[in-house]
């Protein structure tokens, strides 16, 4: 039983915690991808500069997260989607309105999605340093070891405080989206817009709105999922590259364009790459017992070694594009 | 089209043979002719992705796998026989894996074909997926012993001792066959597809050469490579280089010439047609995306090429030196600032850029050293220790500004893509 608690440490908790953050940078992709019509390569750099922001207030009020009981980094949350909201509007103000205005294909804003990632991520690196850093300045991270109630079991489930406010946070925040989205007319037109850009355009809704209105959307839940995996983590300036291809991944796995099918491809993405890395042998040796005597069960016997656990989402990615390219939920092929 | 050329590329060539003569004049010929060798090396990727972006519109984010790659089979072809290895048990435990694998493969061959004896079509998927998973454990729990006996034994497998340009031409096939797979997978949906999955590739590649040190030598890093053409220890660098750079110069002009006239012939205009109107193309009975792979592969064999000879160039083979920066994205900036679509533009954006991406190394350093004093005489700005590599990432920052600002201002180049009317 002992195993299976190593198990749930190993693969339940963080396969929950790296998807929270997947379906948050997910969910931005794909309401780009379905507005904006073309895959915005700088999402993972619109992470790490939330996550800077963040950082960079952690740094000015150490001690602001004392007195709620909670990080401060996760206090200063709010305020750093706040701003990164408003940077994601910038960043389409400057470098992706001309373009879209001069009606180029859609390819050529993708490049230009890839120059705008490579301006974050020498602007971040100028002014942070290539070092990495932790958010824990000022206090220290909680850690819960939980003791289960079932005899015979020794090692105790672990769980850190950032990882439970990143799954809490991620919920209330797709609960609030969900809402958003179904509700209000905002969300309505967001969907219009999707179905059909130019019908929604003669059928009186403003483009402009919606496209500011995806912007912030995206730029919040991009700084959320920087913020709150650099709290479980530490902040990388280079962390942005490896973030891509899974959020891409589980973009299109969900179907382009539909943000639940982006939340489960999500967890999907952060589950394959926690089970596909997982010893299994730690698992079967007690079954030994049980197994023909000619099976030897290897020291180590992962599926994927973890050098290779950006192969898991590149998978995923090429089995849904030959098989379903319209993902699991039947949404768009752009 | 005309190869004459015009007043206004006259100006910009001149400049740049202006330019290179600085260079020469103030760096020395030994440092200028490198310069220019890997500047001709780079110039062979950029046709490659010329060809993809500018004939045919593919959106290539990964071409450091595909350098990468090429690179990897210049060595394995070309580096010396590693006696050692031959000698020891290596070879007959690579043999065992790869029979395993063999038979795992035959198996899966055949359980493709049970339903013909009466299993359901359902059964069939379902004995496959067993069998593929099985096989693909196997070779997992097969290769690692294999592997570690290979790096205590002899380290890493070596080369084949081949000549070099066998060792390139490889490089390209291997790139091709890359190519091939990934433009099976995406080339009918849109480019953005591609995008995403180039970039994968490219870094799996990447994690591949790197991790698997039985094959590559890893991060222990494999040197010196073999020259196509007598090294520097035997006549020296100026005239060692200068034999690489005509041996490179002869490689690109045969290149040119037969893309320039499979850009002419009817093929090329077909690639043209389905860039600008696949619709059109589409209804005029074009197998766009038959073409399209060919382009792709095409594109990624130059590479490949290119690769290969970068990195006989650099004699020395290091997964870990590859990096986005320097092997993808400085490669779109000499496309598109070149101009994408046209031979010759892509040419002379490739040996602008490379200069100046090679100066602007001390350039930037310099630049930060007056900051640096300045901020602390005037400001008592107490620069941070790791000032000079953070000036570098700055590099970073104008490769990404180049990009969106020449896609907004200059979407066709220096020197644009000629439209021929017939």
């Amino acid at each position: 039983m002992n195993k299976l608690v190593f198990f749930a440490n190993k693969v339940v908790i963080s396969g929950f915690a790296i998807g929270s953050v997947y379906a948050m940078g997910a969910i931005g992709v794909t309401l780009v991808f379905a507005i904006l019509r073309f895959a915005h390569f700088a999402h993972g750099d619109l992470m790490t500069v939330g996550a800077f922001f963040a950082y960079a207030l952690t740094v000015l009020f150490p001690t602001a997260g004392a007195s709620l009981g909670l990080p401060t980094g996760f206090v200063m949350l709010p305020l750093a989607m706040a701003m990164t909201a408003l940077f994601a509007m910038a960043l389409d103000r400057l470098f992706y309105r001309k373009l879209r205005a001069n009606g180029v294909k859609p390819v050529v804003m993708v490049m230009a999605s890839i120059g705008v990632a490579l301006m974050l991520q020498g602007l971040v690196r100028l002014f942070a340093g290539t070092a990495s850093r932790s958010f824990f300045i000022a206090e220290h991270k909680e850690i819960f070891r939980i003791a289960l109630p079932i005899e015979g079991i020794t090692r105790k489930l672990v769980i850190t405080e950032p990882q439970i406010l990143l799954v809490v946070f991620s919920v209330l925040v797709v609960t609030v989206l969900h809402f958003f989205l179904t509700r209000s007319r905002f969300g309505k037109a967001m969907r219009a817009m999707s179905d059909n850009a130019d019908l929604a355009r003669v059928s009186g809704i403003n483009t402009q709105t919606v496209v500011m209105m995806t912007w912030v959307i995206a730029g919040a839940l991009a700084a959320a999922a920087g913020v709150l995996l650099s709290l479980d983590v530490s902040l990388k300036p280079d962390m942005s590259f490896n973030l891509l291809l899974p959020i891409f991944a589980a973009a299109i796995v969900g179907g382009v364009g539909s943000p639940f099918g982006a939340i489960a491809g999500a967890y999907m993405v952060g589950f394959a790459e926690t089970l596909a890395v997982f010893n299994w042998s730690v698992l079967l040796r007690p079954l030994a017992g049980w197994l023909p005597a000619w099976i030897e069960i290897p020291v180590k016997l992962a599926f994927v070694p973890t050098e290779y656990k950006l192969t898991v989402p590149f998978f995923i990615l090429v089995v849904v594009l030959i098989w379903r390219p319209t993902g699991m939920f039947r949404g768009k092929v752009l | 089209m005309t190869t004459r050329l015009d007043r206004r590329q006259f100006i910009l060539f001149a400049s740049l043979l202006l330019l290179i003569v600085l260079v020469f004049a103030g760096m020395g010929s030994a440092y200028a002719v490198r310069m220019l060798v890997e500047a001709s090396c780079f110039a062979v990727i950029a046709l490659g992705l010329t060809i993809q972006w500018g004939y045919a519109g593919l959106f290539n984010a990964g071409v450091m796998g595909f350098i990468a790659l090429g690179g990897y089979m210049a060595v394995l072809f070309s580096y010396p026989v590693n006696a050692a290895f031959w000698n020891s048990q290596g070879p007959a435990a690579l043999l065992g894996v790869a029979g395993r694998l063999l038979l795992g493969i035959v198996s899966i061959v055949l359980l493709r074909q049970v339903h013909r004896i009466g299993v359901g079509r359902h059964w069939r998927n379902v004995l496959l997926t067993l069998a593929v998973i099985a096989t693909y454990l196997t070779f997992l729990t097969a290769i690692n012993p294999a592997a570690d006996l290979i790096e205590g034994q002899a380290g890493f497998i070596g080369g084949l001792g081949l000549p070099v340009g066998l060792g390139w031409l490889m490089g390209g096939l291997a790139a091709a066959a890359v190519g091939y797979w990934i433009g099976r997978i995406c080339l009918g949906l849109r480019s953005d597809y591609l995008a995403i999955a180039t970039l994968g590739i490219a870094e799996i590649i990447k994690a591949f050469l790197k991790n698997a040190d039985w094959l590559t030598h890893g991060t222990l890093t494999v040197s010196p490579l073999p020259w196509p053409v007598p090294t520097p220890g035997e006549i020296g660098f100026v005239g060692a280089r200068s034999a690489f750079l005509a041996l490179m110069v002869v490689l690109i002009a045969v290149i040119y010439m037969l893309l320039q006239r499979a850009y002419q012939s009817p093929w090329g205009r077909i690639i043209r047609a389905i860039r600008d109107n696949e619709t059109a193309a589409a209804a005029m009975g074009k197998d766009v995306n038959r073409r399209r792979l060919q382009i792709f592969v095409l594109g990624s064999l130059l590479m490949g090429i290119g690769g290969a000879a970068l990195v006989s160039f650099s004699r020395i083979f290091d997964p870990s030196g590859f990096i986005p920066l320097h092997h993808t994205f400085l490669l779109w900036v000499m496309v598109i600032l070149g101009g994408a679509g046209n031979n010759l533009g892509t040419l002379f954006g490739a040996v602008l850029v490379y200069i100046i991406w090679v100066m602007s190394e001390p350039a930037t350093l310099l630049v930060f050293d007056f900051i640096r004093e300045t901020g602390s005489q005037w400001f008592d700005w107490v620069a941070p220790a790791d000032l000079d590599s953070r000036a570098l990432q700055m590099r970073v920052f104008i490769i990404g500004l180049t990009i969106t600002l020449v896609l907004r201002f200059a979407p066709k180049g220096v020197i644009p893509e000629e439209v021929v009317r017939h």
